[in-house]
Protein backbone atom coordinates (compact mmCIF):
# COMPACT_ATOMS: atom_id res chain seq x y z
CA UNK A 1 0.00 0.00 0.00
CA UNK A 2 2.92 2.24 0.66
CA UNK A 3 4.02 2.17 -2.37
CA UNK A 4 1.12 2.82 -3.99
CA UNK A 5 1.08 5.60 -2.17
CA UNK A 6 4.36 6.98 -2.83
CA UNK A 7 4.07 6.38 -6.96
CA UNK A 8 0.86 8.42 -6.65
CA UNK A 9 2.72 11.32 -5.02
CA UNK A 10 5.42 10.86 -7.27
CA UNK A 11 3.02 11.21 -10.31
CA UNK A 12 1.45 14.13 -8.75
CA UNK A 13 5.18 15.68 -8.19
CA UNK A 14 5.97 15.14 -11.89
CA UNK A 15 2.57 17.03 -12.82
CA UNK A 16 2.89 20.01 -10.55
CA UNK A 17 6.52 20.38 -11.77
CA UNK A 18 5.59 19.83 -16.04
CA UNK A 19 2.67 22.18 -14.69
CA UNK A 20 5.19 24.74 -13.41
CA UNK A 21 6.98 24.64 -16.66
CA UNK A 22 4.15 25.00 -19.17
CA UNK A 23 2.00 27.66 -17.24
CA UNK A 24 -1.89 27.88 -17.41
CA UNK A 25 -3.19 27.08 -20.57
CA UNK A 26 -3.43 29.88 -22.75
CA UNK A 27 -1.51 32.62 -21.08
CA UNK A 28 -0.10 35.43 -22.56
CA UNK A 29 3.58 34.11 -23.97
CA UNK A 30 5.86 35.86 -26.39
CA UNK A 31 7.05 32.75 -27.85
CA UNK A 32 5.76 31.81 -31.15
CA UNK A 33 3.22 29.09 -31.28
CA UNK A 34 4.95 25.79 -31.15
CA UNK A 35 4.88 23.80 -34.80
CA UNK A 36 5.99 19.93 -34.13
CA UNK A 37 6.00 19.77 -38.47
CA UNK A 38 5.79 23.04 -39.95
CA UNK A 39 7.26 21.63 -43.08
CA UNK A 40 3.24 21.34 -44.36
CA UNK A 41 1.65 24.66 -42.31
CA UNK A 42 5.11 26.77 -43.84
CA UNK A 43 5.14 26.20 -47.45
CA UNK A 44 7.91 27.52 -49.86
CA UNK A 45 5.15 30.00 -51.03
CA UNK A 46 4.55 33.94 -50.24
CA UNK A 47 2.24 35.41 -48.48
CA UNK A 48 1.32 39.29 -48.81
CA UNK A 49 3.27 41.39 -46.80
CA UNK A 50 6.42 38.82 -45.00
CA UNK A 51 9.77 39.12 -45.15
CA UNK A 52 11.49 38.00 -48.35
CA UNK A 53 14.87 38.39 -48.70
CA UNK A 54 14.75 37.53 -52.91
CA UNK A 55 14.14 41.50 -53.35
CA UNK A 56 16.48 44.10 -51.95
CA UNK A 57 13.95 45.78 -49.98
CA UNK A 58 12.99 42.63 -48.03
CA UNK A 59 9.56 42.65 -48.53
CA UNK A 60 7.41 39.43 -50.29
CA UNK A 61 4.76 42.48 -51.64
CA UNK A 62 6.32 44.59 -54.32
CA UNK A 63 4.97 48.17 -55.89
CA UNK A 64 4.25 47.45 -59.15
CA UNK A 65 6.34 48.84 -61.67
CA UNK A 66 5.20 52.56 -62.84
CA UNK A 67 2.14 52.66 -65.39
CA UNK A 68 1.26 49.38 -64.63
CA UNK A 69 -2.56 49.04 -65.64
CA UNK A 70 -5.09 47.62 -62.76
CA UNK A 71 -6.77 44.40 -64.12
CA UNK A 72 -10.33 45.25 -63.32
CA UNK A 73 -14.20 45.18 -64.47
CA UNK A 74 -15.39 48.17 -65.74
CA UNK A 75 -17.31 50.29 -63.53
CA UNK A 76 -20.97 51.54 -64.87
CA UNK A 77 -20.84 55.73 -65.01
CA UNK A 78 -23.65 58.16 -66.50
CA UNK A 79 -21.20 57.81 -69.65
CA UNK A 80 -20.88 54.46 -70.03
CA UNK A 81 -18.79 52.00 -68.74
CA UNK A 82 -15.44 52.85 -67.40
CA UNK A 83 -11.99 51.28 -66.45
CA UNK A 84 -9.35 52.56 -63.92
CA UNK A 85 -6.87 53.56 -66.15
CA UNK A 86 -8.90 55.34 -68.59
CA UNK A 87 -8.31 59.71 -68.39
CA UNK A 88 -12.24 60.15 -67.32
CA UNK A 89 -13.93 62.27 -64.99
CA UNK A 90 -14.96 58.93 -62.73
CA UNK A 91 -11.27 58.34 -62.23
CA UNK A 92 -9.49 61.90 -62.45
CA UNK A 93 -12.42 64.27 -61.26
CA UNK A 94 -11.62 65.94 -64.32
CA UNK A 95 -13.60 66.26 -68.01
CA UNK A 96 -11.30 64.58 -70.19
CA UNK A 97 -8.17 66.33 -71.50
CA UNK A 98 -8.63 69.05 -69.41
CA UNK A 99 -7.58 69.88 -65.97
CA UNK A 100 -11.51 71.94 -65.27
CA UNK A 101 -13.52 69.85 -62.65
CA UNK A 102 -16.52 67.94 -63.27
CA UNK A 103 -19.36 69.66 -61.51
CA UNK A 104 -21.70 66.57 -60.94
CA UNK A 105 -21.24 63.16 -59.66
CA UNK A 106 -20.12 60.64 -63.11
CA UNK A 107 -21.95 58.03 -60.97
CA UNK A 108 -26.30 57.34 -61.38
CA UNK A 109 -26.77 58.41 -57.39
CA UNK A 110 -29.34 56.04 -55.52
CA UNK A 111 -30.14 55.22 -52.20
CA UNK A 112 -27.64 52.29 -52.51
CA UNK A 113 -24.60 54.68 -53.56
CA UNK A 114 -25.70 57.20 -50.61
CA UNK A 115 -26.19 54.23 -47.87
CA UNK A 116 -22.36 53.40 -49.29
CA UNK A 117 -21.05 56.70 -49.13
CA UNK A 118 -22.67 56.83 -45.64
CA UNK A 119 -20.71 53.65 -43.86
CA UNK A 120 -17.25 55.08 -45.99
CA UNK A 121 -17.84 58.82 -45.08
CA UNK A 122 -17.98 57.04 -40.73
CA UNK A 123 -15.05 54.99 -41.65
CA UNK A 124 -12.75 57.92 -43.10
CA UNK A 125 -14.13 61.02 -42.80
CA UNK A 126 -15.81 61.10 -40.08
CA UNK A 127 -13.04 60.88 -37.28
CA UNK A 128 -11.68 64.26 -38.61
CA UNK A 129 -14.85 65.74 -39.95
CA UNK A 130 -17.44 64.43 -37.83
CA UNK A 131 -20.52 62.16 -38.83
CA UNK A 132 -22.67 65.26 -39.42
CA UNK A 133 -19.89 66.62 -41.67
CA UNK A 134 -19.83 69.85 -39.37
CA UNK A 135 -15.84 69.21 -38.15
CA UNK A 136 -16.53 68.32 -34.74
CA UNK A 137 -14.45 64.76 -35.05
CA UNK A 138 -13.05 62.89 -32.23
CA UNK A 139 -9.76 64.40 -33.05
CA UNK A 140 -11.83 67.74 -32.86
CA UNK A 141 -12.96 66.69 -29.35
CA UNK A 142 -9.16 66.11 -28.22
CA UNK A 143 -7.77 69.00 -29.57
CA UNK A 144 -5.35 67.13 -31.46
CA UNK A 145 -6.36 68.10 -35.03
CA UNK A 146 -6.16 72.28 -35.63
CA UNK A 147 -8.88 73.63 -37.79
CA UNK A 148 -10.81 70.87 -39.60
CA UNK A 149 -13.07 72.34 -41.78
CA UNK A 150 -16.53 72.06 -41.91
CA UNK A 151 -18.04 70.65 -44.81
CA UNK A 152 -21.21 72.83 -44.51
CA UNK A 153 -18.99 75.82 -45.05
CA UNK A 154 -20.06 77.95 -47.94
CA UNK A 155 -16.93 77.09 -49.87
CA UNK A 156 -17.31 73.45 -50.10
CA UNK A 157 -20.87 73.65 -50.83
CA UNK A 158 -20.37 75.69 -53.91
CA UNK A 159 -17.39 73.59 -54.64
CA UNK A 160 -17.75 71.40 -57.72
CA UNK A 161 -17.51 67.85 -56.93
CA UNK A 162 -14.68 66.89 -59.41
CA UNK A 163 -12.63 69.36 -57.09
CA UNK A 164 -14.42 67.55 -53.66
CA UNK A 165 -12.72 63.92 -55.28
CA UNK A 166 -9.65 65.67 -56.12
CA UNK A 167 -9.07 66.48 -52.58
CA UNK A 168 -10.08 63.17 -51.25
CA UNK A 169 -7.95 61.18 -53.70
CA UNK A 170 -5.20 63.53 -53.50
CA UNK A 171 -5.27 65.42 -49.97
CA UNK A 172 -5.04 68.85 -49.37
CA UNK A 173 -3.48 71.07 -46.48
CA UNK A 174 -3.05 68.73 -43.42
CA UNK A 175 -5.37 66.21 -44.49
CA UNK A 176 -3.48 63.21 -45.90
CA UNK A 177 -4.53 61.24 -49.51
CA UNK A 178 -7.17 58.75 -49.25
CA UNK A 179 -6.99 57.71 -53.08
CA UNK A 180 -4.89 54.50 -52.16
CA UNK A 181 -7.21 53.11 -49.46
CA UNK A 182 -10.70 54.22 -50.66
CA UNK A 183 -11.65 53.27 -54.07
CA UNK A 184 -12.61 55.59 -56.76
CA UNK A 185 -16.38 54.40 -56.80
CA UNK A 186 -16.61 54.82 -52.97
CA UNK A 187 -15.21 58.06 -53.00
CA UNK A 188 -17.57 59.06 -55.30
CA UNK A 189 -20.03 57.72 -52.97
CA UNK A 190 -18.06 59.68 -50.49
CA UNK A 191 -19.32 62.99 -52.29
CA UNK A 192 -22.98 62.06 -53.03
CA UNK A 193 -23.28 61.55 -49.43
CA UNK A 194 -21.72 64.88 -48.44
CA UNK A 195 -23.89 66.28 -50.62
CA UNK A 196 -26.67 64.81 -48.62
CA UNK A 197 -25.31 65.47 -45.42
CA UNK A 198 -24.99 69.40 -46.66
CA UNK A 199 -28.66 69.26 -48.30
CA UNK A 200 -29.57 68.05 -44.39
CA UNK A 201 -29.37 72.05 -43.29
CA UNK A 202 -29.65 73.57 -46.49
CA UNK A 203 -33.19 72.25 -47.14
CA UNK A 204 -36.29 73.97 -45.89
CA UNK A 205 -39.48 72.04 -44.32
CA UNK A 206 -41.57 73.17 -48.01
CA UNK A 207 -39.47 70.10 -49.67
CA UNK A 208 -40.56 67.77 -47.41
CA UNK A 209 -43.87 65.80 -47.95
CA UNK A 210 -46.83 66.20 -45.61
CA UNK A 211 -46.01 62.78 -44.45
CA UNK A 212 -42.44 63.43 -43.43
CA UNK A 213 -43.89 67.51 -42.23
CA UNK A 214 -46.41 65.86 -40.18
CA UNK A 215 -43.75 63.36 -38.84
CA UNK A 216 -41.43 66.53 -37.90
CA UNK A 217 -43.91 68.30 -36.05
CA UNK A 218 -43.77 65.22 -33.19
CA UNK B 1 12.91 -17.34 -1.17
CA UNK B 2 13.82 -15.54 -4.48
CA UNK B 3 11.68 -12.54 -4.69
CA UNK B 4 9.52 -10.78 -1.46
CA UNK B 5 6.61 -10.99 -1.18
CA UNK B 6 5.63 -7.44 -2.45
CA UNK B 7 6.41 -8.49 -6.03
CA UNK B 8 3.41 -10.43 -6.44
CA UNK B 9 1.18 -7.27 -6.35
CA UNK B 10 3.50 -6.36 -9.71
CA UNK B 11 0.56 -7.71 -12.07
CA UNK B 12 -1.90 -5.49 -10.68
CA UNK B 13 0.57 -2.53 -10.41
CA UNK B 14 1.56 -2.34 -13.59
CA UNK B 15 -1.52 -1.15 -15.66
CA UNK B 16 -2.56 0.90 -12.80
CA UNK B 17 0.56 2.82 -13.13
CA UNK B 18 0.27 2.51 -16.75
CA UNK B 19 -3.34 3.79 -17.01
CA UNK B 20 -1.84 6.86 -14.65
CA UNK B 21 0.71 8.03 -16.87
CA UNK B 22 -1.20 6.89 -19.91
CA UNK B 23 -3.46 9.66 -18.41
CA UNK B 24 -1.40 11.70 -17.58
CA UNK B 25 -0.14 12.24 -20.60
CA UNK B 26 -3.23 12.42 -22.97
CA UNK B 27 -4.26 14.97 -20.33
CA UNK B 28 -1.66 16.85 -20.86
CA UNK B 29 -1.98 16.45 -24.69
CA UNK B 30 -4.92 17.29 -25.30
CA UNK B 31 -4.87 21.09 -23.05
CA UNK B 32 -1.06 21.87 -24.06
CA UNK B 33 -0.42 20.82 -27.49
CA UNK B 34 -3.42 21.90 -29.42
CA UNK B 35 -3.95 25.37 -30.54
CA UNK B 36 -5.96 25.92 -27.58
CA UNK B 37 -3.00 26.87 -25.86
CA UNK B 38 -0.52 26.60 -28.80
CA UNK B 39 -1.66 29.69 -30.38
CA UNK B 40 -3.76 31.47 -27.60
CA UNK B 41 -1.97 33.95 -25.40
CA UNK B 42 0.37 34.56 -28.08
CA UNK B 43 1.53 38.42 -27.54
CA UNK B 44 4.90 39.28 -29.51
CA UNK B 45 6.61 42.19 -28.83
CA UNK B 46 5.68 44.66 -31.65
CA UNK B 47 8.51 47.08 -33.81
CA UNK B 48 6.03 50.36 -33.08
CA UNK B 49 3.87 50.29 -29.46
CA UNK B 50 0.48 50.33 -31.19
CA UNK B 51 -2.05 50.32 -28.70
CA UNK B 52 -5.96 49.24 -30.71
CA UNK B 53 -7.40 49.97 -27.12
CA UNK B 54 -6.60 53.65 -28.08
CA UNK B 55 -7.13 53.67 -31.53
CA UNK B 56 -10.50 51.61 -31.75
CA UNK B 57 -11.95 51.31 -28.17
CA UNK B 58 -11.16 55.06 -27.18
CA UNK B 59 -11.29 56.99 -30.53
CA UNK B 60 -13.30 54.66 -31.72
CA UNK B 61 -11.63 54.83 -35.22
CA UNK B 62 -13.16 51.95 -37.82
CA UNK B 63 -11.49 48.84 -38.12
CA UNK B 64 -11.40 49.43 -41.45
CA UNK B 65 -9.70 52.91 -41.51
CA UNK B 66 -6.52 50.85 -41.23
CA UNK B 67 -7.38 47.33 -42.66
CA UNK B 68 -9.41 48.99 -45.67
CA UNK B 69 -8.86 45.81 -47.58
CA UNK B 70 -11.04 43.64 -45.45
CA UNK B 71 -13.95 43.98 -47.64
CA UNK B 72 -12.31 43.78 -51.15
CA UNK B 73 -9.67 40.83 -50.45
CA UNK B 74 -9.13 37.65 -48.81
CA UNK B 75 -6.24 39.12 -47.33
CA UNK B 76 -6.95 41.98 -44.12
CA UNK B 77 -4.03 44.61 -45.08
CA UNK B 78 -1.90 46.06 -42.70
CA UNK B 79 -1.80 50.11 -43.37
CA UNK B 80 1.00 51.77 -45.18
CA UNK B 81 2.56 54.57 -42.74
CA UNK B 82 0.92 56.93 -44.92
CA UNK B 83 -1.90 55.91 -43.16
CA UNK B 84 -0.46 56.26 -39.81
CA UNK B 85 0.74 59.29 -41.03
CA UNK B 86 -3.06 60.99 -41.66
CA UNK B 87 -3.10 61.66 -38.31
CA UNK B 88 1.09 61.53 -37.29
CA UNK B 89 2.11 64.01 -39.42
CA UNK B 90 0.41 66.08 -36.44
CA UNK B 91 -0.57 64.21 -33.47
CA UNK B 92 2.77 63.23 -31.43
CA UNK B 93 4.90 64.10 -34.75
CA UNK B 94 8.15 63.70 -32.90
CA UNK B 95 7.15 61.14 -30.43
CA UNK B 96 10.48 58.78 -30.53
CA UNK B 97 7.48 55.46 -30.48
CA UNK B 98 6.84 56.80 -34.02
CA UNK B 99 10.31 57.15 -35.12
CA UNK B 100 9.70 53.29 -37.34
CA UNK B 101 6.63 54.62 -38.53
CA UNK B 102 8.10 58.47 -39.84
CA UNK B 103 11.30 56.38 -41.12
CA UNK B 104 8.85 54.03 -42.86
CA UNK B 105 6.98 56.82 -44.29
CA UNK B 106 9.96 59.09 -45.71
CA UNK B 107 12.29 56.59 -47.06
CA UNK B 108 9.56 53.61 -48.24
CA UNK B 109 11.26 50.76 -45.82
CA UNK B 110 8.58 48.63 -44.40
CA UNK B 111 7.82 48.60 -40.64
CA UNK B 112 8.68 44.73 -39.15
CA UNK B 113 5.41 44.16 -37.92
CA UNK B 114 5.32 40.39 -36.02
CA UNK B 115 2.06 38.54 -37.72
CA UNK B 116 -0.01 37.43 -34.43
CA UNK B 117 -2.92 35.28 -36.40
CA UNK B 118 -1.42 32.89 -38.92
CA UNK B 119 -3.05 29.87 -40.15
CA UNK B 120 -1.03 27.19 -41.81
CA UNK B 121 -0.55 27.88 -45.22
CA UNK B 122 -2.56 25.11 -46.63
CA UNK B 123 -5.80 26.82 -45.06
CA UNK B 124 -7.47 29.31 -47.54
CA UNK B 125 -9.38 31.66 -45.34
CA UNK B 126 -10.93 34.44 -47.24
CA UNK B 127 -11.92 38.10 -44.86
CA UNK B 128 -14.25 39.45 -47.83
CA UNK B 129 -16.80 36.90 -47.93
CA UNK B 130 -17.11 36.70 -43.61
CA UNK B 131 -17.06 40.32 -43.83
CA UNK B 132 -19.48 41.08 -46.14
CA UNK B 133 -22.05 38.30 -44.75
CA UNK B 134 -22.08 39.70 -41.37
CA UNK B 135 -19.61 37.87 -39.38
CA UNK B 136 -17.56 40.14 -37.41
CA UNK B 137 -14.20 40.80 -36.50
CA UNK B 138 -14.47 39.93 -32.76
CA UNK B 139 -15.42 36.01 -33.47
CA UNK B 140 -11.85 35.08 -34.90
CA UNK B 141 -9.70 38.00 -33.13
CA UNK B 142 -11.30 38.72 -29.79
CA UNK B 143 -11.81 42.22 -28.24
CA UNK B 144 -9.04 43.59 -30.04
CA UNK B 145 -10.32 47.18 -29.32
CA UNK B 146 -9.22 46.32 -25.70
CA UNK B 147 -5.91 45.19 -26.54
CA UNK B 148 -3.10 47.21 -25.75
CA UNK B 149 -0.99 44.44 -27.25
CA UNK B 150 -2.47 42.27 -29.50
CA UNK B 151 -2.37 38.76 -28.58
CA UNK B 152 -4.16 35.79 -30.46
CA UNK B 153 -7.37 35.71 -28.23
CA UNK B 154 -9.34 32.57 -30.30
CA UNK B 155 -7.84 29.05 -31.28
CA UNK B 156 -8.36 29.32 -35.18
CA UNK B 157 -7.88 25.26 -34.91
CA UNK B 158 -9.83 23.81 -37.76
CA UNK B 159 -12.89 22.71 -34.91
CA UNK B 160 -12.87 26.85 -33.95
CA UNK B 161 -14.19 26.88 -37.56
CA UNK B 162 -16.21 24.03 -37.78
CA UNK B 163 -18.24 24.93 -34.60
CA UNK B 164 -19.23 28.14 -36.76
CA UNK B 165 -19.61 26.29 -40.37
CA UNK B 166 -21.60 23.91 -39.11
CA UNK B 167 -24.17 26.91 -36.87
CA UNK B 168 -23.42 30.21 -38.21
CA UNK B 169 -26.72 31.62 -37.21
CA UNK B 170 -25.55 31.42 -33.89
CA UNK B 171 -22.37 33.95 -35.22
CA UNK B 172 -23.92 35.92 -37.81
CA UNK B 173 -24.79 39.31 -37.09
CA UNK B 174 -26.01 42.75 -39.27
CA UNK B 175 -23.17 43.28 -41.66
CA UNK B 176 -23.26 46.92 -40.82
CA UNK B 177 -22.19 45.75 -37.00
CA UNK B 178 -19.48 43.95 -37.94
CA UNK B 179 -16.56 46.54 -37.12
CA UNK B 180 -18.57 47.06 -33.69
CA UNK B 181 -16.93 44.93 -31.66
CA UNK B 182 -18.58 45.38 -28.12
CA UNK B 183 -22.32 44.93 -29.83
CA UNK B 184 -25.07 42.69 -29.21
CA UNK B 185 -28.55 42.46 -30.24
CA UNK B 186 -29.53 43.36 -26.69
CA UNK B 187 -28.20 43.97 -23.17
CA UNK B 188 -30.48 41.50 -21.82
CA UNK B 189 -28.38 38.04 -22.26
CA UNK B 190 -31.96 36.14 -22.58
CA UNK B 191 -33.32 38.32 -25.10
CA UNK B 192 -30.19 38.69 -26.96
CA UNK B 193 -29.83 34.78 -27.21
CA UNK B 194 -33.48 34.94 -28.62
CA UNK B 195 -33.24 37.69 -31.27
CA UNK B 196 -29.84 35.70 -32.60
CA UNK B 197 -32.11 32.80 -33.00
CA UNK B 198 -34.50 34.49 -34.78
CA UNK B 199 -32.43 36.73 -36.93
CA UNK B 200 -29.88 34.47 -37.27
CA UNK B 201 -31.91 32.26 -39.10
CA UNK B 202 -33.72 34.80 -41.51
CA UNK B 203 -30.18 36.29 -42.11
CA UNK B 204 -28.63 32.37 -42.84
CA UNK B 205 -31.66 32.00 -45.52
CA UNK B 206 -32.05 35.73 -47.16
CA UNK B 207 -28.37 36.13 -47.54
CA UNK B 208 -27.56 32.62 -48.59
CA UNK B 209 -25.00 32.07 -46.15
CA UNK B 210 -23.38 28.68 -47.49
CA UNK B 211 -21.00 27.98 -44.61
CA UNK B 212 -19.17 24.87 -46.69
CA UNK B 213 -18.48 21.72 -45.20
CA UNK B 214 -16.31 20.46 -47.64
CA UNK B 215 -12.55 19.97 -47.41
CA UNK B 216 -12.31 22.03 -50.87
CA UNK B 217 -13.93 25.08 -49.11
CA UNK B 218 -10.81 25.93 -46.52
CA UNK B 219 -7.84 23.19 -48.12
CA UNK B 220 -6.90 23.74 -52.05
Amino acid sequence: MRHLLYSILLIVAIAAAAFTIVGIPGHLSRKPPLEVFPDMDRQAKLRPAQPFDFFTNGLSSQLPPAGTVVRSSPVKTLNGEVYSYQDVPFNTGRVTGTTNFVALNPLPVGSALLQRGRGQFDIYCAPCHGGLGDGNGITKKLGVMPAVISLHDKRIIEMTDGEIFNTITHGKGLMGAYGPTVTAQDRWAIIAYTRALELSRLGSPDELSAEQRAALKK
Amino acid sequence: MIFPKWTNQIPFLIPIGLALVGGAVAAGVTVYCTPKNTRVGYQPVQPVPFSHAVHAGQLGVDCRYCHSTVEKSWFSSIPAASTCMNCHSLILKDDPRLALVRESFTNNTPIPWVQVHIVPDYVYFNHSVHVARGFSCVECHGRVDQMDEVHHAKSLSMSFCLDCHRNPAAFIRPPGKVTDLGWQWSTNAAEAAKLQEVNGKNFVHDWRVESLQSCSACHR
